[in-house]
């Protein structure tokens, strides 16, 4: 990697980045591209927030579900981990809480695979700096 | 969207399933059927909107629709009229406090949401451990405007015009911090990033490096570029494994990328970053101990002055800001000091990151604007006390803290009302108690935690927390007497004065507020020999009530000390010279027969 020495740098991987999420929205077959992040902080791991992404990870290949997971910190709801957030192409993220690998299973089949959703939605309850 | 039309999400918060929301689901099912609209609609019960004072909560997808006091009969209506003719149920809709105008998507709802994210804006959003990720989201964005458009002056001018005060708990004004470790001679300084979180229940610092830890390393490069020093180092508790572990990687992808180490950004400001592990003593949060812990010392105070700021690691000046404040840094910088000034209030400003634990159902990590009441976050953003239970108290600041009551919940949350109630700010830890827990237990355990922690170097701390401790435990066993309480008002008062450091002047406050606002129980422990949350072991006694046992014998095999004796189909009775009062039987009895006394 070359060393960042001007905005231009800066701005070209934030440009980057945005333009793989785009690609990932764009993307003509719907169901190609969804985006799954799991909360890993150390509460989240310690509810098991590790087995339900190797979980994830596994089955959606094994299900032909071409699908992007990464791992993300504390979502803040502690009292709901492990929490998974899912990201249909072109819809708001949706967060599930208590996510066992019977849940993981039902989100895939039902929210990911039908666009069904399914017991144990956490509500976005916050602003961001985004927003204001 | 797959098969389904529409999403109805109700809220199942246990505020929103106290107001029926779970009829409202069953009725809505019903109507969803008698229309036959079942592949077309699905309700789904959801976590807690956060909403509850306007709950049951009801909200239709796709086009979120925010229907609030929605009442079970009120299910007919919204399937007929919403799902079958598409036309909104405008009296529930959530209508706007200022303009009473019915607001028809959620996402105009403005103050809906109770919290807004600076310092956790990464969190739970970006991977951790992908650099790119936090450039995404205007990463080190700051630290480019800082390096190439302003000078140092300019930054801490910044910083200042903000009001950022630093989150630790005593709450300096962060910009005066880095103005006078900027004054300080020397061209040898450090910049120090205090992680050694040690409150009991407090988890804020550690979420922030997991979740976010380019916003810590970022803040301290802009730290040491505006007090002109090019050595950062991160005091983090061994016990943060995985804090550690994502901070290195952070530490070198920033390496990698150009963004710590030598010439930044092609500029002259060279800044780089290193470890230190703590063995987890909660002293060395004070940050003369924190020094001295890193030099390779023993984790103790020292008298200020001289302050890090003059004389700090190795005899140089030395910045020391806590992981929230410097996480506040970056958009401070890019979004300017008057919008972080326009949240909060007219002392503290910006947010708060408060780890919300103890007898309430939102467990978790909030962050709030300076200025919102216990109220709010307790029966809003908490979801209200478990079980239904009595709120009785909040333990806020930790160790160094005080319990706040019902009289204090509607007190704006800011550093000087804080102390004025008799707590403080402290970190962000915030305990929720309710009836069940006896307040001079409560005291009991801080003191224990402070007499543990004391690094012994003074005598008031060393010896007055210690006896202050066994007073309490005194009175807990029942053999306490009036003159203990003069005793523990006049030691309180004496360790406050005269102890050497923020812990031992601190320690006291559990029990001084504890004492002020919960006299009642304290006499009760003394003079009645009483504990009402039942929680004393000395001054409880189990018994079984001879009207509902039914001889089961369930008890009696529980029993550990085979304290309960009785055979089948015969009432049963506690021996209470053996009875260990473990509460096993308590728990064991189907029949409501093991009672407290």
């Amino acid at each position: 990697m070359a060393k960042i020495t001007s905005l231009d740098d800066l701005r070209k991987i934030k440009k980057n980045l945005e333009e793989q999420i785009s690609l990932r929205e764009k993307a003509e077959n719907p169901e190609s591209l969804v985006q799954i992040k799991v909360g890993m902080a150390t509460s989240g791991i310690a509810a098991g927030a590790k087995e339900i992404f190797t979980f994830l990870v596994d089955e959606l290949e094994k299900r032909n579900i071409p699908a992007i997971v990464t791992q993300t910190g504390d979502m803040g709801y502690s009292y709901a981990e492990p929490t998974v957030e899912v990201k249909l192409p072109g819809q708001e993220p949706v967060v599930f809480g208590w996510v066992t690998k019977e849940k993981a299973d039902e989100i895939i089949e039902k929210y990911i695979r039908n666009g069904e959703l399914v017991e144990g939605i956490i509500p976005q309850n916050y602003k961001t700096i985004d927003d204001k | 969207m797959g098969t389904y039309k529409y999403h109805i999400l109700v809220c199942g918060g246990t505020g929103c399933k106290s107001s029926q929301s779970t009829q409202i689901v069953q009725n809505l099912n019903e109507e969803i059927k008698a229309n036959n609209l079942e592949n077309f609609v699905k309700v789904v019960t959801t976590g807690c909107f956060g909403f509850c004072e306007r709950g049951p909560i009801v909200k239709v997808l796709p086009d979120n629709s925010f229907y609030n006091y929605v009442k079970p009969e009120d299910a007919t209506e919204i399937i007929n009229e919403h799902i079958i003719k598409g036309r909104r149920v405008e009296r529930l809709l959530f209508r706007d406090p200022v303009t009473n105008k019915p607001v028809t998507d959620s996402k105009h709802i403005n103050f809906y949401q109770k919290q807004l994210r600076i310092v956790l804006r990464n969190c739970g959003v970006i991977d951790p451990e992908n650099i790119e990720e936090y450039i995404a989201r205007d990463g080190y964005l700051a630290l480019y405007k800082c390096l190439n458009e302003l000078t140092p002056t300019e930054v801490i001018d910044i910083i200042k015009r903000s009001g950022l005060r630093g989150r630790g708990g005593a709450g300096f004004p962060t910009g005066v911090k880095w103005e006078i470790a900027a004054a300080s001679p020397g061209p040898e300084k450090y910049v120090v990033c205090n992680a050694d979180e040690g409150d009991p229940g407090a988890f804020m610092d550690r979420s922030v490096l997991e979740g976010d830890p380019h916003s810590v390393l970022e803040a301290m490069a802009i730290c040491g570029y505006a007090i002109g020093a090019s050595h950062g180092l991160i005091y983090i508790r061994a016990e943060y494994p995985m804090a550690i572990k994502r901070l290195k990687i952070a530490i070198k992808q920033a390496e990698e990328y150009g963004l710590l180490g030598k010439n930044i950004f092609g500029t002259d400001f060279s800044f780089d970053i290193e470890l230190r592990y703590g063995a987890g003593a909660f002293v060395c949060g004070e940050e003369t101990a924190l020094i001295h812990s890193m030099e390779g010392n023993r984790g103790e105070p020292t008298v200020k002055p001289p302050y890090p700021a003059v004389s700090g690691y190795k005899g140089k000046p030395t910045n020391v800001n806590n992981v929230e404040t410097f996480a506040n840094i970056s958009p401070i910088i890019i979004k300017g000091p008057e919008w972080f000034a326009s949240i909060g209030t007219e002392k503290s400003k910006g947010t708060k990151v408060f780890a919300l634990a103890g007898k309430i159902n939102n467990v978790g990590l909030i962050e709030v604007p300076m200025g919102i009441t216990l109220r709010e976050i307790i029966y809003e953003i908490g979801g209200g006390i478990k079980n239904d239970k009595k709120f009785k108290a909040i333990q806020t600041g930790g160790p160094s803290g005080g319990c706040l009551t019902e009289k204090h919940l509607d007190t704006p949350i800011e550093y000087e009302t804080l102390v004025a109630a008799g707590s403080m700010m402290g970190s962000g830890g915030m305990i929720v108690m309710d009836e069940d827990d006896c307040m001079v237990s409560v005291a009991k355990f801080y003191l224990d935690f402070t007499v543990e922690e004391s690094c012994g170097k003074c005598a008031p701390c060393r010896i007055g927390n210690k006896r202050l401790s066994e007073i309490l435990d005194k009175i807990t066993k029942g053999n306490g007497t009036m003159e203990d309480i003069e005793l523990l008002k006049n030691l309180c008062m004496v360790i406050k004065d005269t102890a050497l450091c923020g812990l031992g002047q601190t320690s006291p406050n559990p029990v001084q507020s504890t004492l002020e606002n919960f006299w009642d129980e304290y006499v009760e422990h003394i003079v009645d020999k009483k504990c009402r949350a039942n929680k004393c072991k000395d001054l409880i006694h189990y018994y079984i009530d001879p009207e509902n046992c039914t001889g089961c014998m369930a008890c009696a095999r529980k029993c550990p000390v085979n304290a309960i004796a009785g055979e089948r189909k015969q009432v049963h009775v506690i021996n209470q010279d053996l009875c260990t009062k473990c509460g096993t039987c308590l728990e064991t009895c189907k029949f409501n027969a093991v009672y407290i006394i």
